[in-house]
Formats: structure tokens, C-alpha cells, sequence
């Protein structure tokens, strides 16, 4: 069987849409962060993929994708810390508790 | 390797090197030495920002096989902000130096400084990797800031609020990026719009450029991507908010204007036009609607800034020089309008603890100085001349009437009718402190020395700007002689 690019374009939109479907449906902020990371990781198989099959010729895909999963690692490390500040004052990490501010 | 590009980057070195002095400064001095901390910070940065307009940083020069690109529009976009982050330090001096904040306002300053070098970056870049870098390094440290006030709860809702939203932002830019790099082949500015006036229109393209928008969208808070900017505003340390609401969208703003034109220049009319037209419309209107019926004066600053956002993109659909240099001075004017303001708040937060509009009632009373440095700045926002203001609005929309379409002369004309509508909103302000006859709550007092300079910078700069004509001037001068709408 050919493994074509819509093998691999199809898996990752899916992911993608996976994790704005979590990020907007889940109550517990961990698993938004988790909706999150699915996102961010749809984009890298993305960059990696084009790269691979469209132009096979350069690298500039694959050194994006390293450094969206810095980014990514520094987003999730900076995300938890707030969230467990939260947990702190609040006992809780539920989204919907956090209406303190609204219109 | 020739390390002598690193020389194009002169702003972002010195920038580094006011970082690591701070750093240094607030890790290795001794505990006495620490309580200059805020005054040696303002100071450094002042002699970085007055080294800034020093004219041999006008040169046109690039380093990293033209990742990253200086030239005088650039040195001068910088400079503008510069302006602001010093008045930001010099107002945020005493809220810094409260009991509370005393042992960690070293990390407010690094943190401050990174976001800054992080704008710079986005200005800058020319491929798509160094913009993610800067527009990460811009936006996450800020979370950090927002959630600064640790005995505050609000200030750790807005910071949770914020990191979500501008990591889900991130990911949808990026996703947009990967479409755009899987059409072109490149992350390179220049040959991604090579790529793209050879074949122009693909419906792919159109959802990248749309999850591209959105994603900056975010950092700007256009609507419909505007909900986390009320509470972030908020919920944040008012001296974050102030930060979070002048340098960081002067700075969004024209890396916009850049990524539209460098790199989707070739499908203007096709595609982002329209777009940007719907956003620009429902970004003015709803701000200014959201913003009347608010009575916390920072969520009513926050959507004034939505609305103020909506202006400033009038600049980039304008798609010519005139545009760019009217977009420039409008930040520039909306640096120092918005600080005024944010001062004032800050000056009466610190001494009281209040931030509700009804609090205001009767301040003409109390504190005659602060309700006048407030007053000339809403009148600026809403544009009423001889403020700066009112040139800064005009100059935009002649901009974007330069455009010559008729659908830009609508836009134009709905645009003019919701600053009518803004001035509602921003005498609703003035005629809380000055007509009011209620008692005013907050007792006379005398504000710290940092926060009457802070205010007095400022309240130059409204008055000022609109009337010294040279510095609009200068600006379209700059814009004329770019490059930035030269493959056009």
C-alpha cells in the first residue's frame, strides 16, 4: 500500500479538532491544558509531513517543529504553575468556577 | 559564521544588556543597595530609550540570511514603544515598591524587559520561525505578570484566563503557518509571497490566512476575539494592564501590518481585505458598545482599547505609506493617551484601593490635578481636538481613505459614527468628576513623585503631539522612503 500525504494530513487535522473540541467542552483545566498540547501537536506532524513529502529537499519544517515543541513544553510549564496557584486559593481547578470576573 | 550581523541587531543587544544589569543588579547586590532597584531600572532604560534616537541607528542592514531586518521604520516603531515601556517603569514605581510587591519586583522588571525584546523580535522578523519565537517570547512571560498580585485571586483568574487563551491562540496561528508553509514551501516572507503571486488563490490559502488572522487577532484582541481582554485587564496588576494594553498591541499591530503586506500582499483585494473589513467593523462597534455599560474603570479602559484596536487596524486595510505612518502616530498618541489614564488609576489604586467609575464622582474636588490629567486623556481617546487625539483619527482615516475604494469610504464613515458614539462613554468619565455633586470617596492626597512624572510625560504628549506637526511628518517621511510596500 502507498502512504501518501493524506495519510498522515487526515490524522492530524482530526487531532487538531479533537483539541478545540476539549478546550472548549472540558470543565477541568489539566484537561484543557491536555486539549491544548493536542492542538499544538496536530501542527508539528503538519510542518513534519509537508516537509517530508511536499519538499523533501530542505529542513525548514522539521527545525520549526523543534522549536514549537520548546515552545510548547514552556507554554504547558508556565500553565501548570498558574493553574496550581489557582488550586492554591481556590481548592479547585474547575473552569466554571472561575466567574469571579464577568460582564 | 560572521559574527558581525549581530551588529544589525544594536536595539536588541542593548535591550540584553539593560536586562542582564537589571538582573545582576536585583540577584547579586546587597539587601541594602536593592531599594535603588527601581530607580536604576528607570534609569537604564531611559539612557537605552534616548540611545535609540541616536541617528546611527538609522540604517538599513539584515543578519541571519534575512531572519531578522532593521531599518529606520523599524528602529522608529521601537522607539515609540520604548517611550511607553519608560513611562510604564516610571509609573509603576510606587505600586512596585509597596510592602507587598517589594521582594519580587526584580522579576517584574526582567519579565518586562523579556516581553520587550520579544516585540522586538516580532517586528523585526522576516521568517515566520524568529516571529513565532518573538511572539511566544511577548506573550508568555506576560502571564507571569498578569498573575503578579499573588494575594489577589483576580489576578490569578485573569493570568489562567490569559495563558489558555493565547496558548489556544498560538495554536491556531500555527496551524494557519503549517497550511502556509505546506503551499509555498518556504517561512521566508519574501518567497512565500514570491510563491504566492504565482498562484494566488486557493480555497487552502483562505483558511490559512483566516487561522493566521485569528491567531494575531488574539494578541490584538479584535473581536470576535476579544473575550478574554475585559477580565485579563482586570484581574491583572494595573501597571501590567497598562503595559498589556499599549506596548503590546502597538507592537502586535504593526508585526500585522508587516505579516499582511510582506507576505499576503499579492492577495489583498481577494482575500484578507474583506476580512479585516468585517473585523474592523464589529471590533470598533462592540468595543464601544461593551464599553458604555461598564463601571470598573479598567474593564471600561479594556473596551476602549478594543475599539481603539479597531482604529488602529484602519491603518492596515489603508495598504499604502500614508496608512503605515498614520497607524504609527496613532499608537504613538495612543501610548501616551492610554497611560495618562492608566496613571491616574493607578495613582488613586494605590492610594485607596478604588477602581469603580461611581468612585470617581466629584474627584475635581478632591484631587483637581488628577481629574484634569484624566480628562484631557479621555478627551484625546474620543478624539476631540486641539488633543492629540483628534490628528491621530484624522490622520487614520485619511489613510484609509487614500485607499480610494468606496467600500473603505463606508468603513470610514462607520468608523466616524462610533466615535461619536465613544464620546458618550468618555464624557460619561469627565462628567462623573466634574459635574457630579456626590461626596467623593476618595479623600485629597498627594501622589508619589514617579507617578506626577509618569502623569506629567504624559499629559505633554497629548497636548503636544497633535500641535508639533514635525512629528507626523517625520513619520510619513519614514514610511515613504520604506521598503516595507515596496514589491507592490
Amino acid at each position: 500500500m502507498d502512504i501518501t500525504l493524506m495519510y498522515y494530513l487526515i490524522p492530524s487535522l482530526i487531532m487538531f479538532c479533537c483539541g478545540v473540541y476539549g478546550f472548549i467542552t472540558r470543565k477541568n483545566m489539566i484537561a484543557i491544558l491536555i486539549s491544548l498540547e493536542l492542538m499544538l501537536n496536530a501542527v508539528d506532524i503538519n510542518f513534519v509531513v509537508f516537509n517530508r513529502f511536499l519538499f523533501p529537499g530542505q529542513l525548514e519544517g522539521m527545525f520549526f517543529t523543534l522549536f514549537a515543541i520548546a515552545i510548547a513544553a514552556a507554554e504547558t510549564a508556565l500553565a501548570i504553575a498558574i493553574i496550581i496557584n489557582i488550586f492554591r486559593v481556590a481548592k479547585n481547578i474547575d473552569v466554571r468556577d472561575l466567574t469571579k470576573m464577568k460582564f | 559564521m560572521d559574527y558581525s550581523q549581530f551588529l544589525a541587531m544594536k536595539q536588541e543587544i542593548g535591550l540584553l544588556v539593560v536586562f542582564l544589569l537589571v538582573f545582576l543588579f536585583d540577584t547579586f547586590m546587597p539587601k541594602k543597595a536593592q531599594g535603588s532597584l527601581s530607580g536604576i531600572t528607570c534609569l537604564l532604560f531611559a539612557l537605552f530609550t534616548a540611545a535609540g534616537f541616536c541617528p546611527c541607528q538609522l540604517a538599513d542592514a539584515d543578519a541571519f540570511a534575512g531572519m531578522y531586518v532593521t531599518s529606520p521604520v523599524m528602529v522608529t516603531i521601537k522607539n515609540i514603544l520604548n517611550v511607553g515601556v519608560l513611562i510604564v517603569l516610571i509609573q509603576s514605581c510606587r505600586w512596585a515598591n509597596s510592602d507587598i510587591q517589594i521582594m519580587r519586583r526584580g522579576e517584574f522588571y526582567e519579565l518586562l524587559l523579556v516581553t520587550l525584546f520579544g516585540m522586538y523580535l516580532m517586528i523585526s522578523a522576516r521568517h515566520f520561525l524568529l516571529f513565532v519565537i518573538g511572539l511566544e517570547a511577548a506573550s508568555l512571560p506576560l502571564a507571569a505578570m498578569v498573575a503578579f498580585d499573588k494575594n489577589r485571586y483576580e489576578s490569578h483568574e485573569a493570568a489562567v484566563k490569559y495563558i489558555l487563551t493565547a496558548v489556544f491562540s498560538s495554536a491556531v496561528f500555527l496551524m494557519g503557518l503549517s497550511f502556509v508553509y505546506g503551499l509555498t514551501g518556504s517561512l521566508y516572507f519574501a518567497k512565500i509571497y514570491e510563491a504566492l503571486s504565482v498562484s494566488p488563490e486557493s480555497p487552502m490559502l483562505i483558511v490559512a490566512l483566516a487561522f493566521v488572522i485569528a491567531g494575531v487577532g488574539f494578541k490584538l484582541s479584535l473581536v470576535p476575539f476579544h473575550l478574554w481582554t475585559a477580565d485579563v485587564y482586570q484581574g491583572a496588576p494595573t501597571s501590567v494592564t497598562s503595559y498589556l494594553s499599549v506596548i503590546s498591541k502597538g507592537a502586535a499591530a504593526f508585526a500585522f501590518l508587516v505579516i499582511l503586506v510582506q507576505v499576503f500582499g499579492t492577495v489583498y483585494s481577494q482575500v484578507w481585505e474583506w476580512m479585516l473589513y468585517a473585523i474592523i467593523i464589529l471590533t470598533i462597534t462592540i468595543g464601544n458598545l461593551f464599553a458604555i455599560r461598564q463601571r470598573n474603570m479598567k474593564r471600561f479602559l479594556a473596551f476602549s482599547s478594543i475599539s481603539q484596536a479597531g482604529y488602529i487596524m484602519l491603518g492596515v486595510i489603508a495598504y499604502n505609506y500614508v496608512g503605515m505612518a498614520s497607524m504609527m502616530y496613532y499608537i504613538l498618541v495612543y501610548v501616551f493617551s492610554n497611560l495618562a489614564a492608566f496613571g491616574v488609576i493607578s495613582a488613586i489604586e494605590n492610594k485607596t484601593g478604588l477602581v469603580g467609575m461611581d468612585d470617581y464622582k466629584g474627584l475635581y474636588k478632591t484631587n483637581p490635578r488628577l481629574s484634569v490629567a484624566m480628562m484631557l486623556a479621555m478627551f484625546s481617546l474620543a478624539g476631540i481636538p486641539p488633543f492629540a487625539g483628534f490628528f491621530s483619527k484624522f490622520f487614520i482615516f485619511t489613510g484609509a481613505i487614500q485607499q480610494g475604494s468606496i467600500a473603505i469610504y463606508v468603513l470610514v464613515l462607520i468608523a466616524l459614527i462610533n466615535t461619536i458614539v465613544s464620546l458618550y462613554y468618555y464624557l460619561l468619565v469627565v462628567k462623573a468628576m466634574f459635574i457630579s455633586e456626590d461626596e467623593c470617596k476618595v479623600a485629597p492626597f498627594r501622589s508619589s513623585c514617579s507617578e506626577r512624572l509618569g502623569l506629567w510625560i504624559s499629559v505633554a504628549g497629548i497636548v503636544f503631539l497633535g500641535i508639533v506637526s514635525c512629528v507626523y511628518n517625520y513619520l510619513l517621511e519614514l514610511s515613504a522612503s520604506s521598503d516595507i510596500f515596496a514589491g507592490l
